[in-house]
């Protein structure tokens, strides 16, 4: 694996135009490194050359090469293009799609520099991530997302066709709008088979029989007492509809009482689609940062094989340092914690601390300092970790330091933001956690819940909204989206926020009716 | 292993049924974005407008998230300068740059939403739905265009126009006629000759074969597959066009007492007439009439940007409209429309004059004539002489129609309404 400086090769070019020879022979110098020197494991390549008109038209379909049809992404594409083509944003060099085979979009305009680093970013980086991240492995299927979004494309302009553009479009607002509350965070556990059920059953009643004590029967009863699970309505209730349950658009699709199939076939489709995008939206840091530290390491190894030339180095760093740049928070140009630099910033320490560790950080990393196996260690947080846990396990002090993070306490109740932690001895393991839970989707979005709907009545569906830290929802917002929410149930909604600690309930929304059901 | 594809050549605009959609959704707020437009441009750039900001809310899509100012955050920003543990910082106001600066958590924060309309599509916005009413008096002119219509089958014609099913059809049928045999019954006569041959056991009906075979093949080659006298081409008559002629005034009064401010609505308000025109009918005439208290007909270039000025009289406008209709324009064969802009004033000896001038000559040949008062953004409106000889015309059944335009945002409605259909008014 040690990089042999002497061996000198040819430059894989010298000018900046390019044709797919070309292409060829980069893309294979990188492989080699790629597969000899950071042994990463990648979904086979597929590079596709487009030009920018289509790199907007993919900005406006949420990145994927096929995408079913609504307004909303023609807004998006209104606003992408408009601030393209006065200069205000440039286009991303590339995007890549978490499929089999992998698709890298790469634009015509790029210089084959510009390329390299596109296909060692992309195809390797993101690639590698995609294919070994446990979030990715368990939540997604890289195979089968390109069948499933033609399938959705089809199945959706089908609709609009037998039912109206506009009944389609009411669907797709109200599920867009609940489209964060339309995935699964933890894995549901596998519904037991009648079989098994029974089985159980035999097992319990044995066990019973086993352990009977007749002096059980002696104990005094509270006469009002019921058994435990037994006649509470409320209860069977909620074991029943299977509440309370955070993913809404699941709940409408399967117990919403007036939406047709097709309807339900829609939300079906709107969050399966949540749920892929789910993993991508927790791992940004780190998809970001694994992408970043392997065109990184690729492109130094390429020049120093002389592959690369000096220019093209130079012309490579120019970008990189721009893609990593953080702005400090009193620069205009801030507008938070840039991913590619925390995350690439994390992993080049972790590289450091493995070869060439200081006493800090063997007070703090004791199994990381100086081991020598920085790959083991970059692997190891690439496979196991999003975004929340590879900050709080791997921040360290060093990089806290140089990005000089301090944490401000923001009560709304006070007068003044208060500095409670800088980047020192005290402060470090405060600054971590919270950057850590900064990046915790789950704790970002609003934690709302279906708790119970009233059957026997009105069939009004009450949500619940655990608030964290005494920040509830925007009203203007929240009634909007109950307002979707009610049309696609059929009946009233409700909605409350509860403080978790004291169970008090905090703010009661009013009452939302459907105005224009889609049933 | 890696694929490399050009996706280049590849449609563009795969998002152009998203932008459809979107700008269906957007309609009204567009539309209301285009009249406001409308009224900030110079009058020379009305056409050209390709930049509209529309406000966000119908297009908004909502979200639950969590409200900003409200409970308890712990920020980490980067670039710590001067603050240690137990510094405070004030709250900065707003979207400030500094200290807990909360970005709503997926980076969207919009309030007003620009974006661009092609030329095209602002004019089709602009113009929907509007149309000249009556447009009734259809008449055939000498130069006008001819369609072409499908007018049966010719036995000559250019290739293009061959019409092979017609052609096949009257191959066949000459072929039963004539008896011309069949492939297979040749082939067929050729396997039984070849078995006799082979076999070599009747020698006499083998001749009888062949010569069988060489009279057929001989038919064959005399009567052609397909002759010239099947082909048939698909032929075509042009048939002149009916077209509706339509003929447009454009009076407008330049006179001294009309402000700048009076003269550029009027302006504007010709300007949309003129796009619209020109937009929706091809055959329309557009003549232009401006007055002081003489009328001169003017090219289009005069009229909008020329800045002559003098007295007030209306009739000898009317007088010269009467006059070119009956020059140029037979009541017979055009639609007339008429638009006139004023202030409102005119010589009070010039009224009565104005009024008959109107009531006999104008009126009875027009379809429509639409008259527009600009007033200088006075609250109250004092009716003008003119107003009020023109309001006893309008009551009876008559095809005029009078609006008031006192701001640069009241043309466009204005204008919709003296040109919205009267069956979409409702």
């Amino acid at each position: 694996m040690a990089p042999n400086a002497a061996v000198q090769q040819q430059p894989l070019f010298t000018g900046l135009d390019w044709d797919y020879r070309d292409v060829m022979r980069v893309y294979d110098a990188i492989e080699r490194i790629a597969h000899e020197e950071l042994e990463l494991d990648v979904y086979p390549n597929q590079i596709e050359v487009i030009s920018s008109e289509q790199m907007l038209d993919a900005y406006a379909s949420m990145g994927m090469p096929l995408f079913y049809r609504h307004w909303s992404f023609g807004k998006h594409f209104a606003r992408d293009e408009m601030l393209y083509r006065k200069g205000y944003t440039g286009l991303a060099y590339e995007i890549v799609i978490n499929s089999k085979p992998c698709i890298s979009y790469i634009m015509e305009e790029n210089t084959l520099t510009m390329q390299t680093l596109v296909l060692a970013h992309a195809a390797f980086g993101h690639n590698h991530f995609f294919k070994n991240n446990r979030l990715f492995r368990e939540w997604t299927d890289a195979e089968g997302i390109l069948d499933y979004l033609d399938f959705a494309k089809g199945y959706i302009a089908e609709c609009e066709e037998r039912y109206g553009v506009r009944a389609v479009e009411q669907v797709l607002d109200a599920a867009h709008a609940l489209m964060s509350q339309g995935v699964h965070r933890y894995p549901k556990p596998q519904t037991r088979s009648l079989r098994e059920e029974r089985d159980r059953e035999i097992e319990r009643v044995r066990y019973e029989e086993q352990t009977y004590n007749d002096l059980w029967r002696t104990v005094p009863t509270d006469p009002d007492g019921e058994l435990p699970g037994g006649a509470d309505p409320v209860e069977q209730r909620m074991q029943r509809l299977g509440l309370p349950e955070e993913n809404l658009l699941y709940f409408l699709e399967k117990r919403a009482p007036r939406l047709e199939h097709w309807q339900r076939e829609v939300l079906r489709i709107v969050r399966h689609v949540a749920q892929y995008f789910y993993p991508q939206k927790q791992t940004k840091v780190m998809n970001e940062g694994c992408a970043t530290a392997v065109h990184y390491y690729i492109m130094n190894r390429l020049h120093e094989n002389g592959q690369l030339t000096d220019g093209a180095f130079l012309e490579f760093l120019h970008s990189h340092t721009s893609v990593v740049f953080q702005p400090e928070f009193d620069d205009p140009r801030y507008s938070g914690i840039n991913p590619y630099a925390l995350g690439f910033a994390i992993l080049q320490d972790l590289r450091r601390m493995a070869t060439d560790p200081t006493d800090e950080d063997r007070r703090w990393f004791p199994e990381v300092a100086g081991s020598g196996d920085w790959l083991g260690v970059w692997q190891h947080a690439w496979r196991e970790y999003r975004d929340e846990s590879f900050i709080l396990q791997f921040l360290g002090p060093q990089v806290i330091r140089d990005f000089r993070l301090f944490r401000v306490h923001d009560d709304a109740d006070e007068p003044e933001l208060v500095v409670d932690a800088i980047h020192d001895d005290a402060g470090y393991r405060a600054v971590r956690r919270s950057l850590a839970q900064r990046h915790d989707v789950a704790r970002l979005e609003p934690d709302i819940q279906v708790v119970d709907v009233d059957l026997a009545g009105d069939r009004t569906l009450v949500l619940e909204h655990r608030v964290s830290d005494g920040v509830t929802l925007d009203p203007g917002e929240a009634t909007a989206v109950l307002r979707h929410l009610a049309n696609l149930w059929g009946y009233d909604v409700k909605l409350y926020e509860v403080d978790p600690e004291t169970e008090r309930v905090i703010n009661e929304f009013p009452q939302v009716s459907p105005v224009a059901p889609v049933a | 292993m890696v694929n490399i594809i050009d996706r280049r050549r590849n449609p563009k605009g795969k998002s152009l049924a998203n932008r459809q959609r979107f700008l269906r959704r957007a309609k009204r707020q567009v539309l209301d974005a285009v009249n406001e437009a409308s009224g900030r441009r110079k009058v020379t750039d009305v056409a050209g407008g390709e930049q509209i900001t529309i406000p966000a809310d119908g297009l908004h899509e909502p979200s639950f998230r969590k409200a900003a100012g409200r409970g308890v955050r712990e920020h980490v920003v980067p670039g710590n300068k001067e603050y240690v543990v137990g510094d405070t910082i004030p709250r900065p106001d707003g979207q400030g740059g500094s200290g807990g600066r909360e970005g709503s958590p997926d980076g969207e924060g919009e309030d007003e939403f620009t974006f661009a309309v092609s030329r095209d599509e602002f004019l089709d916005l602009f113009f929907e739905g509007l149309e000249l009413p009556d447009l009734v008096k259809r008449q055939v002119k000498k130069a006008e265009q001819y369609t072409q219509q499908r007018a049966g089958y010719s036995v000559s014609g250019s290739p293009s126009n061959l019409n092979v099913e017609r052609t096949m059809r009257n191959s066949l049928s000459r072929r039963i006629a004539l008896r011309r045999p069949k492939g297979e019954d040749l082939q067929a006569l050729d396997e039984e000759i070849d078995r006799l041959e082979r076999a070599g056991t009747e020698p006499e009906r083998l001749r009888e074969l062949i010569e069988l075979r060489r009279n057929k093949q001989e038919r064959s080659r005399a009567i052609p597959y397909i002759d010239p006298v099947d082909i048939r081409y698909n032929r075509f008559d042009h048939v002149p066009q009916p077209v509706s002629q339509a003929v447009m005034f454009c009076l407008m009064d330049v006179s001294g007492s009309m402000t700048e401010d009076m003269k550029d609505l009027a302006k504007r308000f010709f300007m949309l007439l003129y796009l619209f025109l020109e937009r929706r009918y091809r055959h329309v005439d557009i003549v232009f009439i401006r007055h002081t208290h003489v009328a001169q007909e003017v090219d289009e270039d005069t009229f909008f940007y020329s800045r002559e000025t003098g007295g007030t009289l209306v009739s000898p406008a009317l007088a010269m409209m009467r006059d070119i209709i009956e020059d140029r324009y037979p009541v017979s064969d055009w639609n007339i429309y008429g638009a006139q802009a004023s202030d409102g004033d005119n010589t009070p000896a010039d009224n009565p004059a104005t009024t008959r001038l109107m009531a006999d000559g104008i009126l009875p040949l027009c379809q429509y004539f639409a008259y527009i008062e600009v007033g200088g953004g006075q609250a109250f409106h004092v009716p003008s002489d003119l107003w009020r000889a023109y309001d006893r015309l309008a009551r009876s059944e008559s095809p005029l129609a009078m609006r008031r335009v006192q701001t640069r945002g009241d043309i466009f409605p204005v204008f919709r309404e003296l040109f919205t259909p009267a069956e979409l008014k409702g």
